[in-house]
C-alpha cells in the first residue's frame, strides 16, 4: 500500500468509504508520523488513542453500511485553542497548563460528528498572539521547510504554527486554525499549504479560548482547496451559544466548487503594493493575475484607501479586547495559581498573572488596558473603531467594481527563528496584508503560488464578499489548478 | 522587508510610572527590570499607532458589529441547553486550584 500520509481529506474520506483502506490504517499511519516528528514540536499533546477510537467507530459503521459523514475516517490536528472534553487545553500558555475542559467546543464537536478523529492538540503562539509561533510556553514550533543550502531553523508562521507545520510535514491531512488578524492565512502561506478564514460568524466561537472576540474566527488548514471546502462545511453552522454566530444554512461548498471564473471581476488593490515587499512576492502576484485571467476572470485595478491604517487600528482593537477577555485568568476558577506567602486576593491575582502570561501576552494586555483607560479611550479605541468602519467601507466600495480581491498573503517568505527578536513591531508587519479582511469580517484564503529563489513557498490571498466563501474557494481552485504547486519539504526531522 | 514609519513627532510618550499604573490596573506584577524593558516597547507601539490621528473621522461612526445582526433572545426556559445549564457544580469546580465544600477557595479577604 502506498503511504497513506500522502493523502488529503477527500482522498482519505473517499478511500475509506470505498474500502481501499480502513480508517484504522489511516490513523495508525498518521499516529506514527506524529510520534516520529517530536523535533518539529507541532503538538503539545498527542492523542493517538483518540484517533484510533474514532477510526474504529468509522470502520464499524462502514461494516454496518451506515453513513460515514463528511469527514468520515479523517484524522486531524486540533489547534490547542479549542476546548476538548477531557483533554488538556492550554492556548500554549502556562496559566492554562493542566486545564482539562469538561465540555467540547462547538467546532470540534461538529468535526467529530462528521466522522473526524483527533491526532492531538497543536502548538500555537500563546493565546494566539504572534506570527511566528515563538511565544508558546511549550517551545517554538519549527517549520519543516529549510532555505536551499541552509540548515537554519525557520518559523512556521503564527499563530496557527503547529497546524501549518503538521499539515506541511504530513503529520495530519488537515488541522483546525483560528484567524484573528491572519493566523490561518499567514502560516498557510509560509508553509505551502491552503487555509481559509470564513466570514465572521460562520464558525462558532463557543469553547474557543477567546483572544479578540470581534475578530476571532476558526477555519480549516489543509493541503488543497477541496479539502478546505470539505472541512469548512463540517466546522461551520449556526450555534445559539455564540451571540455572533450566523443564523444561516451552511452552503455545500464542496459540491459548488467550480474553477471557471468567466464573468467574475477580480480587483487588484493598489495600496497593497508596499515599499519593501519582496520582489518574489510581487512576481507571484503577477502570476496570480495571469492564472485568474486564464480562468476567465477580468482583472481590474481597485483602491482600498485606508489600508495603511488597518494594521495600527488592529493593534488597538485586538489588544483592547484581549485585555478584557484575559481578565478571567485570575487563579481562582481554573489554571495556575501563584499565592505568595501571606498574600491577599489582589496580590494573588497579580502574582498569578505575572507567572502565567508570557511577554507578548503581557505587552498586549498592557496596551489594551492603556487604550481603554480613562482619558485615552476616545483618542485610541474609539478612533480605531472609526478607522475599522472606514476599512470595511473601502471593501464595500470595491465590491461595486469587483467580485473578489487578489493580493499577496504576506510581504515575505518564512523568516529564521529569532529573526525579529526585540522588535515586536517589525513582526506585526507580517500580517499587513491579512488584517484588513479581518477587520471587515470577510472570508479570505491563502493558496500556495510558487517557491522563491531560496526554495521557500509563497502564498496568494483571495478576499471575498461577506458570505461568499464559494467565490473565494472557486478562485483558489482556479489558482491551484494553474500554479502546479506540488512542492513538499524534504524530511530532516 | 517592510519597515514602520517613524513615530509621530508630537507623540506624548508613556512614562515608567504610567506603565506601572497600567500593570497594576491589569493585575500583573512587574519588577523594575521588567518595567524598564516594557516602557520603550510600549512607546514604540503607541508611537506607531499614533498615525491614526491623521485620519479625519469626525463624520464616521465607530464600528459596533462587523456583520450586522439582530440581537437574538433565547426561549425563556430553564436549562434550555444542557451544555450551558445549571446543575454542573462538579464540572465547574473540576479545574479550580482550590475548591472546598462546593465553593472556589481564595485567600482571606475580610480581616
Amino acid at each position: 500500500m502506498s503511504d497513506l500520509t500522502n493523502l488529503g481529506v477527500k482522498a482519505i474520506r473517499d478511500g475509506v468509504a470505498k474500502g481501499d483502506f480502513t480508517a484504522r490504517e489511516v490513523a495508525e499511519a498518521f499516529n506514527a508520523n506524529v510520534a516520529a516528528a517530536k523535533d518539529l514540536n507541532a503538538f503539545i499533546v498527542a492523542t493517538p488513542e483518540k484517533a484510533l477510537e474514532a477510526a474504529d467507530a468509522i470502520d464499524a459503521k462502514r461494516a454496518k453500511g451506515e453513513e460515514l459523514g463528511k469527514m468520515g475516517g479523517v484524522p486531524i490536528g486540533m489547534k490547542d485553542l479549542f476546548c476538548t472534553d477531557g483533554v488538556q487545553t492550554t492556548a500554549a500558555s502556562h496559566i492554562l497548563e493542566g486545564f482539562v475542559p469538561q465540555y467540547e467546543s462547538t467546532v470540534s464537536a461538529n468535526l467529530w460528528k462528521a466522522g473526524a478523529g483527533m491526532l492531538g492538540k497543536l502548538n500555537l503562539d500563546q493565546f494566539a498572539m504572534g506570527s511566528s509561533n515563538e511565544t508558546s510556553y511549550f517551545g517554538n514550533v519549527l517549520s519543516p521547510w529549510k532555505k536551499a543550502g541552509s540548515n537554519a531553523a525557520l518559523i512556521p508562521g503564527g499563530s496557527s504554527g503547529g497546524s501549518s507545520t503538521a499539515v506541511a510535514a504530513r503529520l495530519a491531512p488537515a488541522a483546525t486554525g483560528t484567524d484573528t488578524g491572519g493566523s490561518i492565512r499567514q502560516p498557510a502561506a509560509v508553509t505551502g499549504i491552503t487555509g481559509i478564514k470564513p466570514t465572521y460568524g460562520r464558525c462558532s466561537r463557543w469553547g474557543v479560548v477567546a483572544f479578540a472576540s470581534s475578530l476571532d474566527q476558526a477555519g480549516p488548514m489543509a493541503r488543497d482547496v477541496t479539502d478546505c471546502a470539505i472541512m469548512l462545511e463540517a466546522m461551520a453552522g449556526f450555534d445559539p451559544k455564540d451571540s455572533t454566530s450566523l443564523d444561516m444554512p451552511v452552503p455545500e461548498w464542496e459540491k459548488g466548487l467550480n474553477p471557471d471564473l468567466t464573468g467574475k471581476k477580480v480587483g487588484i488593490p493598489r495600496e497593497y503594493r508596499m515599499d519593501g515587499t519582496d520582489q518574489a512576492i510581487l512576481d507571484s502576484w503577477e502570476r496570480g493575475k495571469e492564472w485568474l485571467r486564464d480562468a476567465g476572470a477580468e482583472i481590474v485595478d481597485i483602491s482600498l484607501p485606508h489600508t495603511k491604517y488597518a494594521l495600527p487600528a488592529y493593534y488597538i482593537i485586538a489588544p483592547a479586547e484581549a485585555s478584557s477577555n484575559l481578565a478571567r485568568y485570575d487563579g481562582v476558577r481554573y489554571g495556575l495559581r501563584d499565592l505568595p506567602e501571606g498574600a491577599g486576593l489582589q496580590d494573588m491575582y497579580a502574582a498569578t498573572r505575572a507567572a502565567g502570561f508570557g511577554d507578548e501576552v503581557k505587552r498586549r494586555i498592557l496596551i489594551g488596558t492603556y487604550v481603554l483607560s480613562a482619558g485615552f479611550y476616545d483618542a485610541y479605541y474609539t478612533q480605531a473603531q472609526k478607522i475599522r468602519t472606514l476599512v470595511a467601507q473601502d471593501f464595500e466600495n470595491a465590491w461595486e467594481s469587483c467580485d473578489l480581491i487578489l493580493a499577496p498573503t504576506t510581504p515575505n517568505a518564512a523568516f529564521p527563528l529569532g529573526g525579529f527578536d526585540g522588535d515586536p513591531l517589525a513582526m506585526y508587519l507580517n500580517d499587513v496584508f491579512a488584517v484588513p479582511a479581518s477587520l471587515a469580517g470577510l472570508p479570505a484564503m491563502s493558496v500556495p503560488a510558487m517557491l522563491n529563489d531560496d526554495g521557500l513557498p509563497l502564498g496568494l490571498q483571495i478576499i471575498g464578499k461577506a458570505f461568499d466563501e464559494q467565490g473565494v474557494l472557486n478562485a483558489g481552485l482556479a489558482i491551484e489548478q494553474r500554479s502546479g504547486f506540488d512542492a513538499t519539504p524534504e524530511r530532516w526531522w | 522587508m517592510l519597515r514602520c514609519g517613524a513615530a509621530n513627532a508630537s507623540f506624548m510618550s508613556i512614562t515608567r510610572e504610567e506603565v506601572a499604573k497600567i500593570a497594576s490596573l491589569a493585575r500583573i506584577r512587574m519588577d523594575d527590570a521588567e518595567l524598564d524593558r516594557m516602557v520603550p516597547e510600549l512607546n514604540n507601539i503607541l508611537g506607531w499607532v499614533e498615525q491614526l490621528g491623521e485620519v479625519d473621522t469626525s463624520q464616521v461612526e465607530p464600528m459596533t458589529a462587523v456583520i450586522p445582526q439582530a440581537m437574538r433572545l433565547r426561549d425563556d426556559m430553564v436549562d434550555a441547553d444542557p451544555l450551558t445549564a445549571g446543575g454542573r457544580r462538579e464540572d465547574i469546580l473540576a479545574n479550580a486550584p482550590a475548591a472546598e465544600h462546593g465553593f472556589f477557595g481564595v485567600p482571606k479577604v475580610i480581616e
